[in-house]
């Protein structure tokens, strides 16, 4: 049998209301990837991960569970699982990624704070206060727990009176940029994507790559958030031959990854589909999403080259 | 044979953003949809609005699928807000199938 739906989301949607991530990840994880870097904690302007490269990790040790789980009686188990979870963090037992994985999910954050120093921004960072947005319990329509937890994440921003929000994945940037307007009364923060202020900026490139790459552009960036010029633009001037597969653009092919929590099956699926759209045009593929990068990775097997976008940036315009 | 409930589209809408009601049949939706569902979303929502709450609890597993990739949304003539309504589905089987 498929996991069980309410069950799957109610954990999920307790993970969040208990202990603040819809798969906990402990404070010394989330801000890993800053250490040694001396960015100053809070101020008006911050870099704010939402978790998400960091969860990476956890939900895909979590998804190979689920991916043996979905069509087996075990899947029965799920709402034992549930009432436990309550009380002991079985999500958090289950998911333990192996360490490379963290490692390089910590590297594109260090990567995107480099490019932002190159690029003269000056910019402060939360720390283990840098909270998930609450994105996937929002697409999963558990509205009253988001709200809570929104209203939480809101707190701290006014705790260290952050002004202006730098975000660095397409997720955390349409919770914060269009769905936390609306539930967050004189919610007024500036929110932008890395990519936007590198695009204002005019970054001058340090070194030419000279190689061509496929582009998979993110749903809620090409559809949502009108992010669709500045990654290209980027990209362009890094030297880099941008090849746009078939549906790209703001008609963009899903990767997938949304169905991942609750049908694994179907997520490697669609990803496979849009593997091969991509693979007609390059071998080398980018993404600027941490949710497709995993799902994409892991339907292409190896087939084609695929790395997030701050990886060929930090290159070019950093210089390696 | 299907109960109708004139009254279960008041039930499933949350906010002035539920606009099923404008979505005029046409299939552009279901024809882009990457899932490839026939069923998403303008057969869902006419069971909404025509109030066949059975058939809609029956498909709790294709309002789950919906990737809310908005790419239905971006090619409607109408202009229908399918991923808010889609969620708005969501909320309602969180709510009263799910008690979540």
């Amino acid at each position: 049998m498929p996991l069980p739906i309410g069950d799957t989301v109610g954990i999920l949607a307790d993970n969040l209301r208990i202990r603040k991530s819809v798969l906990p990840v402990s404070a010394e994880s989330v801000s890993a990837w800053a250490k040694g870097l001396g960015l100053p904690r809070g101020g008006e302007t911050i870099l704010y991960t939402g978790r998400m490269y960091q969860l990476i990790p956890y939900i895909e040790a979590l998804n190979k569970v689920q991916e043996k789980i979905e069509d087996s009686w075990i899947a029965d188990f799920v709402k034992v699982g549930r009432v436990v979870n309550r009380f002991i963090n079985v999500s958090g037992l289950l998911a333990v990624p192996p360490k490379s994985m963290r490692e390089s999910c910590s590297r594109i954050l260090a990567n995107i704070a480099r490019l932002l120093g190159q690029a003269g921004i000056e910019f402060g960072y939360l720390y283990e206060e840098d909270l998930y947005s609450g994105a996937l319990v929002y697409d999963l329509g558990v509205d009253d727990v988001l709200e809570a937890h929104a209203r939480r994440v809101v707190d701290v921003f006014k705790k260290y009176r952050v002004r202006n929000i730098i975000t660095v994945d397409p997720h955390t940037t349409h919770m914060l940029r269009s769905v936390y307007p609306a539930l967050i009364k004189g919610y007024n923060l500036q929110v932008k994507s890395y990519l936007e202020i590198l695009a204002e900026r005019d970054l001058k490139p340090r070194k030419e790559l000279r190689l061509e790459a496929a582009i998979h552009d993110s749903c809620l960036y090409a559809r949502h958030e009108n992010v669709l010029q500045e990654q290209r633009t980027l990209l362009e001037k890094a030297g880099i031959d941008v090849r746009e597969p078939a549906e790209s653009g703001k008609f963009t092919f899903c990767c997938g990854g949304p169905a991942e929590s609750l049908f694994p099956r179907k997520a490697k699926e669609y990803a496979k589909k849009r593997v091969d759209q991509i693979k007609k045009v390059s071998f080398r593929a980018v993404t600027m999403c941490p949710i497709c990068l995993v799902n994409l990775q892991k339907a292409a097997g190896g087939e084609i080259q695929l790395e997030d976008i701050s990886s060929y940036l930090v290159q070019a315009y950093c210089g390696g | 044979m299907a109960l109708v409930n004139p009254d279960f589209v008041e039930e499933v809408k949350r906010s002035d953003r539920f606009d099923a009601s404008a979505c005029m049949n046409c299939g552009v939706c279901s024809a882009v949809c990457p899932m490839g569902i026939e069923l998403l979303p303008r057969k869902l929502f006419r069971y909404v609005l025509l109030g066949v709450k059975d058939k809609v609890l029956e498909n709790v597993e294709t309002i789950y699928s919906c990737f809310l990739c908005k790419l239905c949304e971006v090619n409607c003539p109408a202009q229908v807000h399918i991923a808010e309504n889609v969620r708005f589905l969501r909320y309602y089987m969180n709510k009263k199938v799910f008690k979540i």
